[in-house]
């Protein structure tokens, strides 16, 4: 494969600089939980189902959540209370979570079990409920097994074909999905709901209604895991399964996935700050356990770096995403996750007039492909420039497809001939599906045979937005990543560090807090 | 000699290879396997279109139970092009500069512009645009214009938090961005924002303007805006807009 001759102590220094970064947020991570963290850990151990509330199915997670904050004792954990009423009710988890929700229970006012008594039945709970994600996890490594795997983790075949449906109608959506492995896709993401990501709460059941998507729910993610495991038998290759884990309820939805064997998850550490205007506390605090579940499940996260180049300059803001990456990697790894696990997100977001455009963003990629050697990079396609012409659009695509197949990237996104005017129809896919596949078999040892100059455009584009990484990172390392984020280090956008969406669900832990799932992930 | 080049406008049609041929193509899929029954199936729905003389380009198999088509086929109906009217914005595009010096001159004090993507749309690529510095194509954003005071509230501002602070800074124009459209929520949204400025009694105090990829025109109208900029538009042209309106209900 041909390689980018990069300084590789430039790299090495960025990657120092992004753990000293990362270990300044620690204590903030550390000595906190949030209410998100505490309905996952919930929600691990068993607690499902909802409550009819005001025309809507509330969660029980939510209900008993609610109940400690109210009480004022949720600073110790949400386990330590519902687990000591536990012991001390001789309740199943589920006649307990119904109990709690509806009030007829108040968790902080029970007898309290001894807490060494108490540690010991949370500890041996917890470590039961994980044994039913390792089987979800090991039921995912025999299924490539025995239906087969497109995905190559040595990238030297072709990238994996990546598409999405969004049709708002979760039985929509699988019909969609099954005509979109028909026609090769690899890996299938069910977009979720516009607005999503700002509930404070998973919605439940399955759902018919959505903008722009279909809700995340734990009985959608089971309707399309079915489908696809179906199809995926009849098309001979296990087809994977996206959807988000970000916004308020990212932890949440982790575990959610974890249950339903999902395979990829939108996680990005600073995505919902930048974008969706959620506290930063809350989100690097929710990040942090959201990976430690997706770590243990073995699910690879998208990174979400692809947004800066969409509402910023693609060209001029190629450092903020390297940047970002590292700092992503970093979080990640403080979360147990490997390197093969972290799908790093970039783009092909350039203008396409520019001069030279193409070989701008073969330096990107490969750059990406160079320093993340283990990672499977994730790489979007073309959205920001596309206008309706739908013959133009389906070129910069082939375009696309070109320098992801040629720079060896590791999971792709295909682009829609119809991106900027609808969800995709049915044709869409099925016309981007078939000419990615001619794309990746007619050029697919392109990288093989091609070298490039030392001090060719491509190699000084690649090492001029290293550097420039290396003098943003400096800059972050210095002020701190909270300061950085205020000041428009990201995407051209600025929040404050007690701004923002979910703060109020931020809780100091208590000296006696309980969550033995943050030793046993 | 005949000019060959010369086109009846009062009788137009689509043109392909020569004048008057009214070729169109399509590109459709039906919920039916690949078969001859589903390739006469395509034909009967062009000819129900009312096209003539329909070529199947191909017809493929787009999943077992989908097939996918590309059609040419003729339409026989010309148009009459002199009889066209439609609702179309035709103040004239100025520059920045020259829009600081008229707002300048004749106004004596900056303009108050709020901007936002309303209801539960997050897709702020249009408004930013249209209000960051940088701008959009080479075109500054309103946020630099010296006799703007132009704010970007951002995304999924609810429409009584717009109208309520609009009110409070007593603004002269709002810019509402719209991208997401399915079940056309961007329509009930926008109609919905300018029936509570109605209520509130502010409808003819402030400029409404709407944009976004699927806005055009027409739909700003018929939503009861006065204004609405579609894909590709440059932060100059609605700039322009905004001072031509206001000068005109100032004269």
């Amino acid at each position: 494969m041909a390689h980018l001759e990069l300084n590789q102590q430039t790299i090495i220094e960025c990657r120092r600089l992004a753990a000293q970064i990362v270990l300044k947020i620690k204590p903030v991570i550390d000595l906190h939980t949030t209410v998100g963290i505490e309905r996952a850990a919930l929600r691990l151990i068993g607690v499902s189902g909802a409550l009819h509330k005001e025309g809507l199915r509330y969660p029980f997670s939510n209900s008993i959540v609610d109940q400690l904050r109210e009480d004022r004792v949720l600073s110790k954990g949400a386990l330590f209370w519902f687990v000591n009423a536990l012991t001390q009710t001789g309740l199943s988890v589920s006649e307990l979570s119904q109990k709690t929700s509806t009030g007829e229970l108040r968790l902080s006012q029970l007898e309290k079990t001894p807490v060494a008594e108490l540690k010991k039945y949370a500890y041996d709970l917890c470590k039961e409920s994980l044994k039913k994600l390792a089987m979800r996890r090991e039921e995912r490594w025999a299924l490539r097994k025995t239906q087969g795997d497109p995905f190559d983790l040595s990238f030297s075949s072709r990238p994996l074909v990546y598409v999405i449906v969004a049709t708002g109608n979760i039985y929509d959506d699988v019909i969609q999905a099954q005509a979109a492995v028909e026609a090769g896709a690899d890996a299938i993401a069910v977009i979720r709901s516009t607005a999503q990501s700002l509930l404070d709460y998973v919605p439940e059941g399955a759902t018919t209604e959505g903008f722009g998507g279909t809700y995340a729910t734990q009985e959608n993610f089971k309707i399309m895991r079915d489908a696809l495991d179906k199809e995926g038998k009849k098309a001979g290759r296990y087809i994977r399964l996206t959807n988000y884990s970000s916004g308020l309820c990212m932890a949440e939805i982790a575990a959610l996935a974890a249950m339903e064997r999902l395979d990829f998850l939108l996680n990005d550490a600073m995505y919902g700050i930048l974008f969706r205007d959620i506290n930063m506390k809350r989100t690097l605090i929710d990040q942090n356990f959201s990976r430690m579940i997706i770590a243990y499940s073995d699910i690879i996260i998208h990174t979400g770096e692809d947004n800066y180049l969409t509402t910023a300059d693609a060209i001029e803001n190629g450092h903020q995403v390297l940047a970002s990456q590292f700092i992503n990697e970093r979080f990640a790894l403080e979360a147990h996750m490997k390197e093969e696990q972290m799908g790093l997100g970039h783009a092909a977001e350039m203008n396409p007039w520019h001069n030279n455009v193409f070989l701008l963003e073969i330096a990107r990629a490969q750059m990406t492909r160079d320093i993340f050697q283990k990672s499977p990079i994730k790489f979007m396609p073309p959205t920001r420039h596309k206008v309706g012409d739908i013959f133009f659009s389906h070129v910069m695509d082939a375009m696309f497809n070109l320098v992801g197949v040629l720079t060896n990237q590791g999971i792709q996104l295909l682009g829609m001939p119809t991106e900027a005017m609808h969800t995709p129809l049915l044709q869409d896919r099925f016309v981007s599906i078939k000419s990615a596949h001619y794309i990746f078999n007619a050029a697919k040892d392109l990288g093989k045979e091609i070298s490039f100059k030392k001090d060719g455009m491509i190699t000084m584009w690649a090492s001029k937005v290293l550097e420039d990484t290396l003098q943003l990172l400096r800059k972050i390392e210095h002020s701190g990543l909270f300061k950085a984020i205020e000041d428009r280090c990201f995407a051209n956008v600025s929040r404050k560090l007690d701004g923002g969406k979910g703060l109020d669900g931020v809780v100091q832990k208590d000296k006696e807090y309980l969550n033995p799932f943050f030793e046993l992930l | 000699m005949m000019d060959k080049s010369a086109v009846d406008l009062k009788k137009i049609l689509p043109y392909g290879d020569i004048k008057g041929d009214g070729v169109v193509q399509l590109a459709f899929t039906l919920p039916v396997p690949v078969s001859p029954e589903a390739r006469e199936a395509a034909i009967q729905v062009c000819k129900k279109m009312g096209l003539e003389e329909i070529k199947v380009a191909t017809m493929e198999k787009a999943a077992t139970r989908f097939s996918f088509f590309v059609v040419y086929g003729k339409t026989k109906h010309p148009i009459d092009f002199t009889q066209i009217k439609v609702l179309k914005i035709d103040s004239p595009v100025l520059s920045r500069v020259e829009i600081d010096a008229l707002v300048k001159e004749t106004f004596g004090r900056k303009l108050i512009i709020l901007g936002a993507c309303t209801g539960y749309d997050a897709h702020t690529v249009g408004i930013d645009a249209i209000f960051n510095m940088k701008g959009f194509a080479g075109d500054y954003g309103l946020e630099r214009y010296e006799w703007f005071d132009a704010k970007n509230l951002g995304a999924q501002v609810l429409n009584e938090d717009l109208l309520k602070l609009a009110v409070e800074q007593n603004a002269d124009a709002i810019l509402v961005s719209k991208v997401v459209t399915q079940h056309n929520i961007h329509v009930k949204d926008l109609k919905e924002l300018m029936e509570k400025a109605e209520r509130m009694g502010i409808r003819n105090k402030i400029i409404f303007i709407a944009g976004g990829p699927r806005v055009t025109h027409p739909l700003a109208i018929e939503c009861g805006f006065d204004a609405g900029f579609g894909i590709g538009t440059k932060p100059s042209e609605v700039a322009s807009y905004i001072v031509h309106e206001l000068l005109k209900k100032k004269a």
